[in-house]
């Protein structure tokens, strides 16, 4: 087998991909990011549009470095993000994603991130909200290595699901070599708060507005503090209205 | 305004209110005591629409109206407000937004014009002010790190935009401080205690009632109101417990 065979669901990372429309775009040019030692970098990716679309990212961010990718995962055939990231000492890294899908859409996110040297920090926020028979998938690895101590990694992976034919995947997973870590990770699939929908509907909000609502701020998590969260946040609004 | 006629609601196929009988009439406001597990949250949701909590049989009107047959959303623009015992908290939704949409769905069911956005935040500001709230706390998502006294003025606020006819107050008292307690119950009277709106008050405790004189006090115990009394109730209540005065 060669690097350049497509692979099989066999392969972990790939285990929920749209084989068939991966096909076509294999193999990928992994799009190489490299931060310096000190420099802070920035990528807003927003995936739309009607073509299956697939991207590797391999970003580098040497000490003291930070990077911040946010990810709009709204393509309406099929929307693949894989990001690795090694950080060196002190760096930081930070990715905001949210996946919308309705239809027959397949979304995936998977990231790698590599605490390689000490005291680095990663938060990953990722939201999804899926109908019809949309597919949305998380795969997220924190590796932190031996002697990485003082490493701070946080996974915050939410799923809403609009209707029952809709599925959602996440995995979340920690390897850890290193003695003095942090590693947070919290992972929830499911339907909006009954309490807080009834709250809003007490106060005379038609049921669907307060739906609208509550998961327009779900969303939104996903690009709070973003150079561009205005522009983001709005895309990702016009497309929970099409799924609504 | 509220006439509720044997009213008999399950939750979880439980019963909870076994044939509860309450006529408040405008003006006047109503204090409802009684012990733990009496179903005194059970009315307050049973009024409100809450999902689980199941009318099996009774009947429940405002102004003519059976509240019963509407929505949640339906009941607020019919002139109910409920006072939550526990305020929930939304992330990112703020107080004003969610405030402005909901104050102009109401007026939309009624068929009023809606408040443009400066003409909200003044009655925002004016109601925050009777509150002793400060406005910037209503930019903040629902509720979202707020203190127990903090929730229960923000939920007193939130009366005073929406305006209702009736309110439904559970346990509004309950983890109030003194100085939040006085404020609280100033900011019922100024709201409420108007010849043409009605208040429902639960509440365990007599010291909410300093402040907010009730017309009548009624006990709840076992899903029923088995005694009714004027405000004497509540301190015969208080000296002598509920086993004493409701037997």
């Amino acid at each position: 087998m060669t690097a350049l065979a497509l692979p099989t669901r066999r392969d972990e990372a790939f285990r929920y991909a749209d084989l068939d429309a991966l096909a076509p775009l294999w193999p990928l040019a992994p799009e190489i990011i490299e931060v310096a030692a000190g420099a802070t970098g920035a990528l807003a990716i927003v995936a739309d549009g009607s073509a299956a679309q697939a991207r590797e990212l391999a970003i580098t961010v040497a000490d003291g470095g930070s990077f911040d990718l946010r990810v709009l995962n709204v393509g309406r055939a099929y929307g693949r993000i894989a990001v690795t990231v090694t950080l060196g000492k002190a760096a930081q890294f930070h990715i905001g994603a949210a996946q919308l899908g309705g239809g027959e859409q397949v979304l995936e996110l998977v990231t790698e991130v590599r605490h390689a040297a000490p005291d680095a920090v990663s938060r990953q926020v990722v939201r999804s909200v899926l109908g019809g028979h949309a597919t949305g998938t998380y795969l997220g690895k924190v590796a932190v290595a031996r002697g990485a101590d003082g490493t701070d990694a946080g996974q915050s992976v939410r799923a809403m699901l609009l209707t029952r034919t809709a599925t959602a995947n996440a995995r979340p997973e920690l390897e850890i070599y290193a003695d003095d870590v942090k590693c947070e990770h919290g992972c929830a699939v499911g339907e909006l708060d009954a309490a807080g929908l009834f709250y809003l509907e007490s106060r005379g909000l038609p049921p669907e507005l307060a739906k609208r609502l509550m998961l327009q701020a779900f969303i939104a998590e996903a690009f709070t503090g973003a150079a561009d969260e205005d522009v983001l946040t709005e895309a990702a609004l016009s497309a929970l209205e099409a799924l609504l | 305004m509220l006439h509720i006629d044997n009213l008999s609601a399950t939750v979880a196929d439980k019963p909870i209110l076994k044939g509860l009988s309450l006529t408040v009439n405008a003006g006047e406001i109503h204090a409802i005591m009684g012990p733990n597990g009496a179903g005194k949250s059970t009315l307050a949701y049973t009024l409100g629409g809450r999902p689980g909590y199941d009318v099996t049989g009774g009947t429940a009107t405002l102004d003519g109206q059976d509240i019963l047959a509407l929505a949640p959303h339906e009941r607020a623009a019919a002139g109910l407000f409920l006072g939550f015992q526990y305020p929930v908290e939304i992330p990112g939704v703020s107080f004003v937004q969610f405030l402005r949409e909901s104050a102009n769905a109401q007026r939309k069911s009624r068929g009023e014009a809606p408040l443009s956005g400066g003409e909200f935040l003044k009655l925002a500001r004016e109601k925050a002010g009777l509150l002793r709230m400060d406005m910037d706390m209503l930019k903040r998502p629902v509720n979202v790190g707020f203190s127990g006294g903090e929730k229960k003025r923000a939920e007193m606020v939130q009366m005073g935009i929406l305006d209702p006819s009736l309110a439904v107050l559970d346990e509004t008292d309950s983890g109030l401080d003194i100085d939040a307690l006085r404020i609280v119950g100033e900011g019922i009277n100024a709201i409420m205690r108007k010849p043409d709106k009605a208040v429902l008050l639960i509440t365990h405790y007599q010291r909410l009632l300093d402040y907010v004189k009730p017309d009548f006090v009624h006990v709840l115990a076992g899903g029923r109101i088995v005694k009714s009394g004027g405000p004497e109730l509540a301190h015969q209540l208080e000296e002598h417990g509920y086993e004493a005065v409701a037997a």
